[in-house]
């Protein structure tokens, strides 16, 4: 039976721990990092030297580090796209802005264990040559931001940030910046933006990859909260043993908030790919099964934006045994929780924040209230997300409000078509047409008969009134 | 590099790097980089290569003369690059051509920059669905105001509609409304409904005119293009926000339902308001101008001109224009008075004539000028009319053409420094005769007289010591105007002048740029072009003929002046010629 591991939650929750430096000095605080700034150059077999932050850097990318933002892309080959010759200081954003609906993970380290992520945050800059660091985060968590700012106080205090940190000579600045309410600030470059002062339009790529031209036009690192944490254990650990941790290309620990119509909602941290999404639905250690009398209707398994699986949908999955490829067939409670199987299922695991819909939901209602969510989001830069996001809102609330007609599932679909696919500046594009593509396409029955009832309410409507 | 010996002297520039892509299966070689905005190299984009190889992409937010925002996605193309393998090399077909590698999403061809053997497709089914996906979400919250729109026929989404607009809307949702009629600025005027927020204007004032004055307010389909609160969208450039909004939501207060466009009759000339001589196009109908528009003239003004001098046209059909020759307060006519200006100019005896000539003629007025003072030994100058400047395109010389008057030998180092002379010379009645071209030689210190909306130009005559009194010694004051004015209220013979877009003409800029302009309308009454009378005068007097075209004139003063020496009139084309000034 799947357990919980425990690597970034290990003292949260725990009774008697709590956010102040004290309590995480006593709990082995900092040791990391001092490990991290020890580090000694190295020789390597050309008879060249590799110095202390190069091998942090080597290390993250053996361990198999994939984001926790969203996307799951490799942090070390991010951190390699760092244009580290352009002269220009390199900069450091810590993405707090956890906005995806169904999220909430990052917040349980800022609130109840903020020294973690300032810790992971300290290892990632010194390794990157970074000088000056941000934490954007989401404006409506002020007293994540109070607590933030707190243990900054607190870790400069004792020498863990500011100048010369544990008499190493590096020196690191972190800001707090708070955002003003907006989705589209989690979005790496329009959170840039944001962070300058401006409307947080997504910038264009090219040319404005953040490596290269990201904050003040200088090579930057955003990176989520949650993988800046793991940096820290994965030096504590090193890089190879981190990767035993969870499956091929699919490393580490990772935690999942899960919402929706379980009996245990919550987050747990889980190796990854070491449970499968039946199993975090189901299971006593995690969700706990659905209510009493219900059954599955859908999992949104990656935040909202990411696509829906049916329940009882089938999968062909390749795997690797025994040295070969195979492929096998597995139902949707049987994928297993990691960013390559649900992939491969056609969907993602996103933000790793499942979202369990039961048959007491109408479908038709559950869309019409994401696709409010994104058509309030959208920041409006490029046409087809701007004006898609809104018709397509539009068009749910027809459906979900009388107005239906039995072809609005096809409409529907059409109007999502034009968004995805490189079509916009950012994958914000993608996240509001997904879910609208995805409900469409997998319950579209629940679609067109919703239509055609009130088309029948209607006519008999106006039969009475001749 | 062979080591060849060379006797040059000149280094050999270096030769442009190029890239050869492919654009819908044509070949096209464009140079690795181009300028961007501000003239920096940059490497060059797709659209570019596009349009190099003759190939149009619809595009909204794209301006050459913008930086690049790729927000509309109108220029989406596919494309593919050469396969490499693992030794780095293209993986050649069986044919011998290199294999390409299609790109898995489309790109922007705006923002994208072209790389040695990309292949370009612009005209794919995909492509085209794309452009049609986008058209239709500009459209479908779009107003249908197009019957009473300024834009309409010169309007982009007018244009793409034709080309990837379906004729039937599925759209059956309501539209979102927005304010239509939002005062932006004292001229400028914004139907938030019509705008599609493709940023020309926002990054136009910010980044080219120097006033982050614009921005987007709210979110999603409800953007809005907005001014700070309180604070009115006010610089000297700001009508160049109408020329480059794609369509009818910037509209100038002043054009605003003056005219439907396509009944204007377009002319290619140049401002008159200052030393810059921006290049532009004026719009006319039946003989009255309703704009001028900045003309792209990358040796002058790019594709921009100040407000100022866009508005400075309204005096042209004043009611007052002067349209009759007049001849000691009797009305009179050309023949009658040419004769006698002739007769009197011949019998005047050397140095008994001065000249005030005005740095608003044209070269070719002041070359023939030149001639008549030479003969007649006259002393010549013009006004100098200075204001302020800006380091964008407005000149602190309100002239537009102190250069041409300076290479013609009207006046010298520093305008005006003959006029004390002039001055003293009626005061000791050496000078009995004086010839004044189109300038009030009365007025002082006053501030531009033709903009009313706001006081963008300053004009300031400089002061100098000819006054009415002295003019009233004057045995003969010839006067050749186009406005009345205390000067020409003066006047024993009176003689009604062109405006420059009622004549064809040249002007030498500050930086020596000589550019043409072209007639647009016809001059009112009995006014007549200076050109056309002064060669009379000048065969008249001096004896010299053969300058009734004005080619024949801008040729043969490219052969005497030596400052000019090699320019022809066809040789300096829509945008001018540079001479050493
Ligand atoms: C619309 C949108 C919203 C996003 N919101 C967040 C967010 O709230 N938090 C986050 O960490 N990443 C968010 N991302 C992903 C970031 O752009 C970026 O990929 C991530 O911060 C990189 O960090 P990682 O590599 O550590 O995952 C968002 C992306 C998009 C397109
Ligand atoms: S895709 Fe949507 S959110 Fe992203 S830049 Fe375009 S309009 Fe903004
Ligand atoms: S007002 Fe015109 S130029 Fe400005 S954003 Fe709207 S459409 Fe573009
Ligand atoms: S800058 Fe000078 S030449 Fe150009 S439009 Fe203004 S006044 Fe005319
Ligand atoms: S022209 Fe607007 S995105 Fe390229």
């Amino acid at each position: 039976m799947p357990q919980e591991h425990r690597l970034i939650l290990k003292n949260i929750d725990q009774p008697g721990y709590t956010p102040d430096i004290e309590c995480y000095l006593k709990h082995g605080g900092y040791e990391v990092l001092k490990k991290a700034l020890a580090i000694q150059p190295k020789d390597l077999p050309e008879g060249k030297k590799q110095s202390g932050p190069e091998q942090i850097r080597d290390d993250v990318k053996l361990s198999g580090l994939r984001g926790r933002g969203g996307a799951g892309f490799s942090a070390g080959l991010k951190w390699s796209f760092v244009d580290r010759r352009s002269g220009k200081p390199i900069y450091l954003i810590c993405n707090a802005d956890e906005s995806e609906p169904g999220t909430f993970k990052d917040r349980q380290i800022i609130h109840k264990d903020p020294h973690q992520l300032i810790e992971g945050m300290v290892i990632s800059c010194y390794a990157n040559d970074v000088k000056l660091a941000y934490i954007y985060i989401r404006g409506e968590m002020p007293e994540g931001a109070r607590i933030l700012n707190q243990a900054i106080a607190e870790a400069k205090a004792k020498g863990f940030l500011g100048k010369n940190i544990c008499g190493s000579g590096y020196e690191l600045e972190i800001h707090v910046h708070r955002g003003a309410g907006a989705y589209i600030c989690g979005e790496e470059t329009g959170l840039i933006e944001s962070l300058e002062g401006k409307r947080p339009y997504p910038r264009i790529k090219p040319p404005y990859f953040p490596a290269v031209l990201g904050l003040y036009l200088c090579p930057t690192i955003v990176n989520n909260v949650e993988t800046l944490c793991h940096v820290k254990h994965i030096v504590a650990m090193g890089g190879a043993e981190y990767a035993k941790l969870g499956t091929p290309n699919n490393t580490g620990t990772r935690i999942v908030s899960l919402s929706g119509q379980v009996k245990k909602p919550g987050y747990y941290e889980i190796e990854v790919g070491k449970a499968t999404l039946g199993e975090l639905i189901n299971d006593p250690a995690f969700g706990g099964g659905l209510r009493d009398g219900r059954q599955l209707k859908a999992i949104i398994p990656g935040g909202s934006s990411s696509k829906v699986l049916k329940a009882g949908e089938r999968f062909k999955l390749k795997r690797k045994a025994e040295g070969k490829e195979v492929e096998q067939e597995v139902g949707v409670l049987d994928l297993p929780y990691d960013f390559d199987s649900l992939a491969a299922a056609g969907t993602m695991s996103g933000s790793s924040a499942i979202i369990v819909i039961d048959d007491s939901t109408d479908i038709v209602e559950a869309l019409a209230n994401l696709s409010e969510f994104y058509a309030h989001e959208s920041c409006g830069q490029c046409t087809p997300c701007r004006e898609g996001s809104l018709w397509m809102s539009k068009t749910l609330h027809r459906l979900t409000h009388g107005g239906g007609r039995a072809g609005d599932a096809d409409y529907l679909v059409k109007i999502a078509d034009n968004i995805p696919g490189g079509r916009t500046i950012c994958a914000f594009g993608e996240a509001c047409s997904w879910p609208v593509q995805s409900f469409v396409a997998k319950f579209k029955d629940d679609f067109v008969a919703k239509g055609k009832a009130d088309e029948e309410k209607r006519a008999k409507e106006s039969a009475a009134k001749h | 590099m062979s080591a060849a010996p060379t006797t040059e002297t000149k280094p050999t520039p270096s030769p442009v790097e190029t890239i050869t892509v492919k654009v819908d299966g044509k070949a096209v070689t464009v140079p690795k980089l181009s300028p961007d905005h501000t003239g920096t190299m940059v490497p060059t984009n797709m659209i570019q290569a596009c349009f190099a190889a003759g190939t149009t992409v619809p595009h909204y937010c794209y301006h050459p003369k913008l930086p690049i925002a790729g927000n509309c996605r109108m220029c989406l193309v596919e494309f593919g690059t050469p396969a490499m393998g693992p030794d780095r090399k293209p993986i050649l077909n069986a044919d011998g051509s290199p294999k390409i590698t299609k790109a898995p999403r489309p790109a922007i061809a705006c923002a994208t920059p072209v790389s040695p053997g990309m292949e370009i497709y612009c005209s794919t089914p995909s492509v085209k669905q794309m452009r049609e996906g986008v058209l239709e979400s500009l459209l479908i919250n779009h107003p249908l105001d197009c019957p009473i729109c300024d834009q309409a026929g010169e309007c982009k989404l007018q244009e793409y509609s034709v080309d990837y607009g379906q004729s039937a809307s599925r759209f059956v949702e309501s539209k979102v409304h927005k304010p239509k009629r939002i005062d932006l600025g004292p001229r400028i005027v914004l139907d938030a409904e019509r705008c599609i927020l493709c940023t020309r204007c926002i990054r136009f004032t910010r980044d080219v005119a120097g006033d982050d004055a614009l921005g987007i307010v709210n979110r999603g389909s409800y953007n809005t293009i907005s001014t700070f609160p309180g604070k009115p969208f006010d610089n000297n450039y700001t009508l160049n926000t109408v020329d480059i909004c794609p369509v009818g939501a910037l509209t100038s207060k002043d054009f605003r339902f003056q005219m439907r466009v396509w009944f204007l009759k377009e002319t290619k000339s140049v401002c008159t308001s200052c030393a810059t001589g921006c290049s532009i196009t004026a719009g006319s109908r039946e003989d009255k101008v309703y704009r001028y528009e900045p003309r792209e003239n990358d040796a002058v003004n790019a594709t921009w001109m100040c407000d100022a001098g866009r508005l400075n046209y309204k005096w042209i059909n004043r009611p007052d224009r002067l349209k009759d020759v007049v001849v000691r307060g009797e009305k009179s006519n050309w023949t009658f008075a040419l004769k006698e200006i002739s007769d009197q100019l011949a019998a005047a005896p050397k140095g008994s004539v001065a000249i005030i000539a005005s740095a608003r003629q044209t070269n070719e007025e002041l070359f023939l000028i030149r001639k008549l003072a030479t003969k007649l030994g006259a002393i010549t100058d013009s006004i100098p009319r200075i204001g302020s400047g800006d380091s964008l395109l407005v000149n602190a010389d309100k002239n537009p053409n102190v250069n041409g008057a300076r290479l013609n030998g009207i006046c010298f180092t520093e305008t005006g420094i003959n006029l004390a002379k002039i001055a003293s010379g009626i005061e000791q009645g050496s000078i009995k005769t004086l010839l004044v071209f189109g300038e009030d030689v009365l007025k002082r210190s006053i501030a531009s007289e033709q903009l009313k909306e706001k006081e963008t130009t300053s004009e300031v005559v400089e002061e100098h010591s000819i006054t009415a009194t002295l003019l009233g010694k004057l045995e003969t004051l010839i006067v050749s105007d186009i406005l009345p004015n205390q000067t020409t209220k003066l006047a024993h013979i009176l003689l009604p002048g062109a405006a420059h877009v009622e004549k064809r003409g040249s002007f030498t800029n500050t930086k020596g740029r000589v550019q043409k302009f072209m007639q647009a309308i016809q001059p009112p009454g009995d006014a007549r072009a200076e050109w056309e009378f002064l060669h009379e005068l000048v065969y008249n007097v001096t004896g010299q003929n053969g300058f009734k075209s004005i080619e024949g004139l801008f040729n043969q003063m490219a052969k005497e002046v030596p400052a000019y020496n090699g320019l022809s009139w066809s040789g300096l084309g829509d945008t001018g010629a540079t001479v050493a000034i």
